[in-house]
């Protein structure tokens, strides 16, 4: 089986993208490592009742159209596959069934989207801790939900999460609110344009309203975080600008501040990256059409940047038509019309993102904490002091860091301490964060068993019955 | 005329550090100047290997100064562990390298035999059949037919080496500069101009030991350093209760419970090819010799590109034309650094190499 | 705890946890299974011995592993639960099971 395009994600750019280039006459594959389409906005969205909507929101069932119009299209969809390289000859490794594929394509659309940004306090490690994301998906798939909980953070995501624990009935312990005030001198000259969603800004508000008059505590301006526990989570304290250490009791606490693009996987498929600075993280540079440095490769979604579901939709349709257009299937005029409309979505969907860029900024001191005993890298069990220590003998950066102490060396591959480190290296030697770089990253971007590369098929790299394995 | 050190090092990886380590203990003031975070580190491919058996099968030279190194190591890594409280997870059991076949079996036995012969009993070695093989080994496959153990191989974490002798160099008040890729070696009256990105870098002597970077390097000093990179691969598992505290060719685990699983240097035939075939190479082999760990995970590769010579063998040459200029390349920065740091410094700090290294010298290229 | 906001339900699976049978339903990872059944601490880590449980829920931060029908570091969060699954702690790092020796590690 030969293919056109093989799409890596099935969340909605990745959906929209492969729905566009089928409908346009590409052959397709997508590869997703879950078991249902939707990604993480959309997550379980097939299985959603109307029971659900009440509770998930407007902005949830969305999605329903957009996976219909995927599944409408019988593309080639291989769920649960766990995509570990894309090589700079557009070579896709990927893991099915314990067994490691090889296949290849002409092009090759990175849609895995985003993961939030790592939030290191102390005791962040302690079990019933997780992140604003995890409650949400626990919801979402399992329709499980704790009572009793602290939201603890800043950015949408944190209030979105708390209403729909609310709107299911489900009390909320508080909700700290760690936005730093300081944030809206800079936010306020992006906000004549954010006001083009309007809409949005005063959904936004509705939401904090409703967390308000249901009576859940909403602490703002907290400026430290502490979780307190000996084996487990038991409590939050919290300081801010107003009072001192203040501590409510919670066996789970769900933190956040902010989601960032999953560049593992662009990364080590050798794409260029920027660092952005107004969303503090790494992007892989795309042209108009999502096309990246990599000759064959683009990048569509919350992976090419954050911009929400919709905006992730419209990259992904503009994605696949440059696909189709370069695979022969579409004319230079055709595609600029097709994806006029896609555009305008994504221009739509972006209007309030420098605002919301600049009011949501985590403080730097929740970016980069400050106690020694915090931990760093959850995986390697580092904390702030043994990374402190290993940056003082004329650091090169986080690649000599990382071989020096083994940040970044566990199986998350830096997603939860890679931003924290480059960050609290640019504090330590006072050099701009862009300038101290990033973990190098290479495949395998998720672990795979030994045996699975021993057992690699490596003759037939065209396909490998992938359409088959259902 | 004395510049502003008395030593330049240039190339900040296992020989610039072990190097720089070595002249500073005896009290030189040195810089080592280094390219910086995304450099090309070939010390991060390093297996880790401290190894003896496979080296100078025919180059008694190369077979002695290894064997040299392997004896200084103890001592080398008490003292680096003392000077800077870190760990490097050195340990020495011996080592032991599988053969799948009869043939690997008696080709290795041939070589262990004329490297014992050469060396006049200072290398000692067992071939091992499979059952003495089991007795060394855990769960070992059905291919494993026996293999040759060496009592002086052991191994280390190359990159908490590394770490410590940087440590240590810059405890005895040597300086490191990132982000110094050199561009051009002037001579400076009795000594040595090096011009770098952040300005020009004086000092009475200059070592070479930036790897694939010494090629260029080494005309501005008027030597030659014939090497090119060979692309080699290690996997890494994820953290594995303790299993094999034998170090072996293919696979060793190390101090924090990683298994690496590799062809390293020690491998007399390289992987020329790169891609999903070498690694499904290595892989294989791995799971030949210990199934068990067929359900291990893989979380990381490395990817090194050696720094190769003609022979295989490592360069070590002083100018003739301009004293007090020295270079230094290899791949085998691991086995060789107790050397590099305890010998080889030695020379350079005295000014000139000593008569062991004579059959080391580029000159030997020129037939 | 976690609950569920739908108890009613036909279908149930059932798994062992660490000697004890955990229901749970389809469609649930076993990360939720156990939230469910009030069990927070699903490792000990491999250097420290600390106490780690679900972070993410994403596959994206592995703090999730535990020993699922024998095969260590497996991402509790990733896989769905089948009726009969094995599910352990993992309490440090991932223990080679050599079938051809006892169970003395080295």
């Amino acid at each position: 089986m030969s293919y056109d395009l093989i799409v890596i994600g099935a969340g909605p750019a990745g959906m929209a993208a492969a729905t566009t280039a089928s409908t346009g006459g590409a052959k397709v594959l997508l590869l997703d490592d879950q078991s249902t389409p939707g990604g993480q906005i959309y997550r379980a969205i097939e299985t959603a009742k109307d029971a659900e909507a009440a509770i998930l929101g407007d902005e949830y069932m969305a999605g329903q159209p957009i996976v219909r119009a995927f599944r409408a299209q019988g593309i080639d969809y291989v769920p649960d596959a766990v995509v570990w390289q894309v090589s700079e000859e557009r070579e896709v490794g990927y893991s099915s069934g314990g067994r490691a594929k090889l296949i290849s394509a002409p092009w090759v659309i990175l849609a895995t989207g985003a993961i939030e940004r790592p939030f290191p306090i102390p005791g962040w490690t302690l079990p019933g801790v997780m992140m604003a994301g995890a409650a949400q998906t626990l919801l979402k798939s399992s329709g499980v939900a704790t009572e009793g909980a602290i939201f603890a953070g800043c950015g949408p995501l944190l209030y979105l999460v708390a209403r729909q624990y609310l709107r299911a009935g489900v009390n909320i312990a508080a909700v700290v609110d760690t936005t730093p005030k300081a944030n809206r001198m800079g936010a306020l000259p992006h906000l004549p344009h954010a006001l083009l969603r309007w809409d949005l800004l005063a959904k936004g508000r509705r939401w904090i309203s409703e967390i308000r008059r249901s009576g859940t505590p909403l602490i703002q301006n907290a400026t430290a975080l502490k979780v307190i526990g000996d084996k487990a989570a038991q409590s939050l304290v919290y300081k801010t600008a107003d009072v001192d250490w203040r501590e409510i009791k919670a066996t789970h606490i769900f933190l956040h501040q902010g989601i960032v693009p999953n560049v593992n996987l662009s990364m080590a498929a050798g794409l260029d990256h920027s660092w952005d600075n107004r969303q503090l993280c790494w992007r892989p540079l795309t042209d108009a059409w999502g096309c990246s440095s990599v000759s064959g490769i683009a990048v569509a979604g919350d992976g090419a940047g954050i911009g929400g579901g919709l905006a992730a939709e419209a990259g992904g349709q503009i994605a696949a038509i440059g696909v189709l257009s370069a695979v022969g299937k579409l004319d230079a005029q055709a595609s600029r019309d097709q994806a006029r409309r896609p555009r305008a979505q994504l221009a739509h969907e972006h209007h309030a993102r420098p605002f919301l860029d600049a009011w949501f900024r985590p403080a730097s001191d929740m970016r980069v904490p400050n106690e020694d005993t915090t931990i760093i890298c959850r995986c390697e069990e580092l904390t702030l002091k043994n990374i402190r220590d290993t940056i003082d003998i004329g650091l090169a950066g986080p690649n000599q860091l990382k071989s020096f102490c083994r940040a970044g060396m566990g199986p998350c591959q830096g997603r939860f301490c890679g931003l924290t480190v480059q960050e609290l290296i640019a504090r330590e030697t006072k050099r701009p964060a862009a300038l101290v770089g990033y973990y190098r990253l290479r495949p395998p971007i998720k672990p795979l068993r030994l045996e699975e590369l021993a057992n690699l098929a490596i003759d037939d790299l065209e396909g490998d019955d992938a359409g088959q394995d259902r | 005329m004395s510049g502003a050190y008395d030593a330049i090092i240039i190339g900040g990886g296992l020989l610039g550090s072990a190097i720089g380590f070595g002249l500073a203990r005896q009290g030189l003031g040195c810089v080592i100047l280094d390219e910086g975070d995304t450099a090309y580190r070939a010390a991060r491919g390093n297996f880790g290997l401290v190894w003896v058996q496979s080296k100078g099968i025919g180059k008694p030279v190369y077979a002695d100064w290894t064997m040299g190194s392997a004896e200084l190591w103890p001592g080398f890594a008490q003292e680096l562990t003392e000077r800077t409280g870190i760990d490097i997870s050195y340990y020495a059991p011996g080592g032991i390298e599988i053969c799948l076949s009869e043939a690997e079996f008696d080709e290795r036995a041939q070589k262990m035999a004329s490297l014992t012969g050469h060396q006049n009993g200072r290398f000692s070695h067992q071939m091992l059949d499979r059952k003495a093989m089991m007795e060394r080994l855990p769960g070992l496959g059905p291919d494993v037919v026996g293999g040759s153990f060496s009592p002086h191989d052991g191994h280390v974490g190359p990159l908490f080496l590394m770490r410590a002798m940087q440590r240590a160099f810059v405890d005895l008040d040597g300086v490191i500069r990132t982000d110094s890729r050199v561009h051009a070696i002037k001579r400076d009256g009795d000594g040595f101009s090096v011009e770098t990105p952040g300005g020009t870098v004086t000092g009475g002597k200059v070592v070479l030991a930036a790897g694939l970077g010494n090629k260029a390097l080494a005309p501005m000093v008027n030597l030659d350093q014939p090497v090119y990179p060979l692309k080699g691969q290690v996997l890494v598992t994820e953290r594995m209760a303790p299993f094999l505290d034998m170090p072996t060719t293919h696979a060793r685990q190390t101090g924090e419970g990683t298994i690496l699983i590799g062809s390293s240097q020690e491998d007399v035939g390289f992987d020329l090819s790169s891609g999903p075939e070498v690694i499904k190479r290595i892989a294989d082999r791995a799971r030949r010799c210990f199934p068990v760990l067929s359900k291990a995970r893989i979380v990381r590769t490395w990817a090194a590109l050696r720094v190769m010579t003609p022979d295989g063998i490592p360069i070590y040459d002083q100018s003739e034309t301009m004293p007090g200029a020295f270079a230094a390349s290899c791949h085998s920065g691991v086995t060789l650094a107790a050397t590099h740091a305890m010998t080889f410094a030695k020379y350079v700090a005295d000014g000139h190499l000593g008569s062991e290294l004579d059959g080391l010298s580029a000159g030997r290229f020129d037939v | 705890m976690f609950k569920r906001l739908h108890p009613e339900t036909d279908d149930e699976i059932t798994f062992d946890f660490e000697g004890t049978s955990i229901s749970a339903r389809p469609g649930d990872s076993v990360a939720a299974a156990l939230l469910v059944a009030n069990i927070d601490t699903f490792r000990e880590t491999p250097v420290r011995g600390h106490p780690r449980g679900p972070f993410c829920m994403m596959g994206a931060c592995f703090d999730c592993l535990m020993v699922i029908d024998g095969e260590a570091n497996q991402q509790a969060c990733q896989i769905l639960v089948s009726d009969g699954i094995k599910v352990a702690r993992q309490l440090g790092a991932a223990k080679i099971i050599n079938d051809s020796e006892t169970d003395d590690e080295l």
